[in-house]
């Protein structure tokens, strides 16, 4: 995919992979696949990924973006690496544990925490 | 105008039904901003807003992932929906078989937990006061009233 069609900010810190979301609303189905897509190569690429996924700019997702997120831990676990989430909104949080979800998934507050966490 | 008389007291409700979408972005985009604007006009607050924005989505990605799954992509489903100051009220009615609610699995539950799927229902559950479904399973009609326990 050329990269002006990209979904996400991507960089590397620390042999971490930090991804930022580009969208506000992650609801679409169309755009939650190709973001999917964008993070199932980047973690592809690793031979043991360590990944953070920020969601400092969302302000909306849906069930399918849970989805592609458990998709994506399913992956990065299976590749014996470690996936962070952290700068989720209080709202989106609740939604997090609502699903239960906050269980599944190690949430940081800040990408400092986060970072700070990796093994 | 003379001193006595007042601008006309902004829309507070809102009242559409039988509204046509496709699986189309752009019109999904379009009805969930007129929602969103009858629910600002009417008072609601941003976490409101929130809420129902998450359980309009919900269920339209049923009506159209589920409840059309066997269907032309271009068959389109039906939306009504209603504003007032007190409540919102949103039906979303698909042309597909229907589903029993009932028969989705907890994906609360440990063993589930890594599923990917199957999280639709519950939250518009969780983020609406009343969510009730016709027999048939092809429609589902859900109302949140100002004050929910979520807002």
């Amino acid at each position: 995919m050329p990269a002006s069609e990209s979904r996400l900010r991507v960089r590397r810190q620390d042999s971490v992979i930090q991804v930022e979301f580009i969208d506000r609303n992650i609801l679409d189905e169309a755009n939650i696949q190709l973001i999917s897509e964008e993070i199932s190569r980047l973690v592809d690429a690793e031979s043991s990924p360590r990944l953070l996924i920020s969601f400092a700019n969302v302000d909306h997702l849906s069930s399918a973006a849970l989805g592609a997120l458990i998709s994506i831990n399913n992956k990065v676990r299976n590749k014996s690496g470690q996936l962070r989430l952290s700068s989720i909104d209080p709202q989106i949080h609740e939604v997090f544990v609502i699903t239960r979800l906050n269980k599944l998934f190690q949430i940081h507050e800040t990408t400092e925490e986060a970072m700070k966490s990796f093994a | 105008m003379r001193p006595d008389e007042s601008s006309p007291p902004a829309q507070t409700s809102t009242h559409r039904s039988g509204v046509v979408v496709h699986h189309e972005r752009g019109e999904l985009e379009s009805l969930q901003n007129a929602l969103d604007d009858a629910m600002t006009r009417a008072g609601y607050a941003k976490s409101a807003l929130f809420a129902v924005r998450l359980a309009f989505q919900e269920a339209i990605a049923n009506a159209f992932n589920h409840g059309h799954r066997s269907l032309p992509p271009e068959t389109p489903a039906t939306v009504d929906f209603s504003v007032t100051p007190s409540e919102v009220f949103i039906a979303v009615q698909d042309q597909g078989p229907g589903f029993k609610p009932d028969a989705v699995a907890d994906c609360t539950l440990d063993e589930n937990l890594e599923v990917p799927r199957g999280r639709g229902v519950m939250l518009i559950r969780a983020y609406m006061s009343d969510v009730r479904y016709n027999d048939k399973g092809n429609r589902i009609e859900m109302v949140y009233r100002r004050g929910n326990a979520t807002s």
